[in-house]
């Protein structure tokens, strides 16, 4: 299930270009927590989606890049089914542990694959605290001592109990843009997902709460298997253990991040990471 | 600069301070007859005020003095009955609307919400008149809080729907996202992210229902005594300003400006109250 064997050259944040072969398999080794086939996405007659095939192997990051408008945040969103809650619809299957996202109902599945925005959005009515409890709250969980173990728990692993335990009582809305995403953060690991999906969550973001954010990510795929998307480059290469990139719709390539930044495969992904990309 | 520019800059200016000039005297008569409304109300009905105004009831015909104590009660209870029936439908059928009406049946019940927010109040008062009244066999309170529910639902309807779709979509995916389902997403994140702006769509209808006098003259038909039955007729403030203003007794025009005086002020308290009580917890500085 959760293997917490990490590989060395996987403990080292910053990609290091100038050492390594590139590994000549573009998949894993370790299970895949989640598995694509041939997804098609659709808003209303348009395809945002081509075929996409592609493995989430379990407590590792999959960073999703790509040029703006590729689907690589379609493709997130068909993980956790809300993409129709947009309002689009998706073919093809996505397994989570060998079973059908569809057979899943769709709430049960978003608490296990949560999801973090691109902008923060914290509940605006509800204190951190509350916004925290929020998802166990509202399914029904009311002991105020777990959920204020649940609250301290998540709010310390988000790396935001230090900042706000003095404070919990405040609004949501009160804090800084950084701390708001940790705060979205702590949210969603308080329901206790196996997966958590970023769809570009630090773009809003200044850099030093970008460096918290990644710190964070690359902490949480001890317990959790994360798939970000991202337009920072250097951000997929700092926290991503796998890369994937989209291109109109289309995955184009996936491999392990190091492969993908050094030696890629395909002549479309050399070109968009090294900035070459019309 | 030349003359010719001169000329222009100078022309172009005038153009532009007889355009504010014009728009603030349309402010002003726009303004003017409530301003005039309000003070002439003031000055005429405060003199009508006094304790027993409030805790007496009116006199029989002849004597002077008296109160409306029993328009006072009997207007707050028309309001209440007029909120429990047409809050809980209007704010539901808004909710409806915003969150799942994008199909013809919404559409539709769109479109009625409006024509009926134009329909004149008598026409309301007729309808309550016939499923109320008819079937009981008499006026009664009952009867009126229907009449000024059918008055509330399509402004509490449409004004919900309205807030509700302000809310930011990312609200809505955040709920969801955290395995919220999608009903308590709407009743306990975005129902009250969207609570300051319902409310003042709650307060303008009952603003205007407690206003009403035509749907109540044959639904709760007005009542000179005391009496807080739902099945019984009952007063209330606008019926009484209507009894009194056209009676030939110096001291009934002068109670029903008093009556005229308490209705806005009345309203007023609401909107200070309902605001104060749905401020939010965590107001924006």
């Amino acid at each position: 299930m959760r293997s917490i064997d990490v590989a060395p050259n996987s403990e080292r944040k910053v990609m290091d270009v100038s050492s390594g072969a590139p590994t000549p398999s573009g998949q894993t080794a370790l299970p895949a927590k989640m598995v694509a086939k041939n997804v098609d996405a659709f808003f209303g007659k348009t395809q945002a989606l081509r075929s996409v095939s592609l493995e989430v192997a379990a407590n590792r990051v999959l960073a999703i890049i790509g040029p703006s408008g590729c689907g690589k945040s379609t493709f997130l969103r068909c993980l956790n089914r809300m993409h129709e809650v947009a309002g689009g619809t998706m073919k093809g299957t996505v397994l989570l542990d060998g079973e059908s996202i569809m057979d899943i109902d769709a709430v049960n599945l978003r608490r296990r694959v949560g999801m973090v925005f691109q902008k923060p959005n914290p509940f605006p009515t509800m204190s951190i605290f509350d916004n925290v409890a929020a998802g166990l709250r509202f399914n029904g969980h009311h002991n105020h001592k777990l959920l204020a173990e649940v609250v301290e728990r998540c709010l310390r692993q988000a790396a935001l109990w230090d900042e706000v335990k003095d404070s919990l009582g405040k609004s949501g809305m009160s804090i800084s843009g950084g701390q708001q995403q940790r705060l979205c953060i702590a949210r969603t690991l308080a329901v206790n997902p196996e997966v958590v999906l970023m769809d570009e969550p630090a773009s809003a973001l200044d850099p030093l709460s970008t460096a918290k954010i990644e710190e964070l990510i690359y902490e949480l795929k001890a317990n959790y298997t994360i798939a970000i998307v991202t337009h920072n480059m250097q951000q997929a290469a700092r926290v991503s253990d796998m890369t994937a990139f989209f291109y109109l719709g289309e995955l184009i390539e996936i491999g392990e991040t190091k492969r993908i930044f050094t030696t890629p495969d395909k002549r479309q992904t050399e070109d968009y990471i090294t900035g070459r990309f019309g | 600069m030349t003359t010719n520019e001169k000329l222009y800059l100078f022309w172009r200016k005038t153009k532009n301070n007889a355009m504010l000039l014009f728009s603030l005297a349309c402010l002003l008569i726009a303004v003017t007859p409530l301003v005039l409304i309000f003070s002439y109300t003031l000055i005429q009905g405060f003199s009508a005020l006094n304790i027993d105004f409030f805790i007496q009831m009116p006199k029989p015909v002849g004597e002077t003095g008296g109160g409306m104590a029993n328009a006072l009660v009997g207007t707050g209870i028309l309001i209440g009955l007029g909120a429990l029936f047409g809050l809980p439908v209007g704010i539901m059928a808004g909710i409806y609307l915003a969150e799942y009406g994008d199909n013809p049946l919404a559409a539709t019940v769109r479109f009625l919400a409006d024509v009926l927010s134009g329909i004149p109040s008598i026409v309301v008062g007729v309808v309550a008149y016939i499923i109320v009244v008819l079937p009981m066999k008499h006026f009664s309170a009952l009867a009126g809080g229907v009449a000024l529910a059918i008055l509330m639902i399509p402004t509490v309807t449409r004004t919900t729907e309205e807030m509700i779709r302000l809310v930011p979509q990312s609200y809505r995916e955040a709920g969801l996202a955290i395995g919220i389902p999608r009903w308590k997403t709407t009743l306990r994140i975005i129902l009250p992210t969207a609570l300051k702006g319902i409310t003042t769509g709650i307060l303008l209808a009952i603003a205007r229902a407690a206003g009403e006098t035509a749907p109540l003259l044959f639904t709760a038909l007005g009542n000179r005594f005391w009496s807080t039955a739902i099945d019984q007729p009952i007063g209330s403030l606008t019926v009484f300003i209507y009894d009194y203003s056209k009676a030939p007794f110096e001291d009934w025009i002068r109670q029903a400006w008093g009556a005229a005086f308490m209705l806005i002020t009345l309203i007023f308290l609401l909107s200070v109250i309902f605001r104060i009580v749905t401020r939010s917890r965590y107001e924006e500085h």
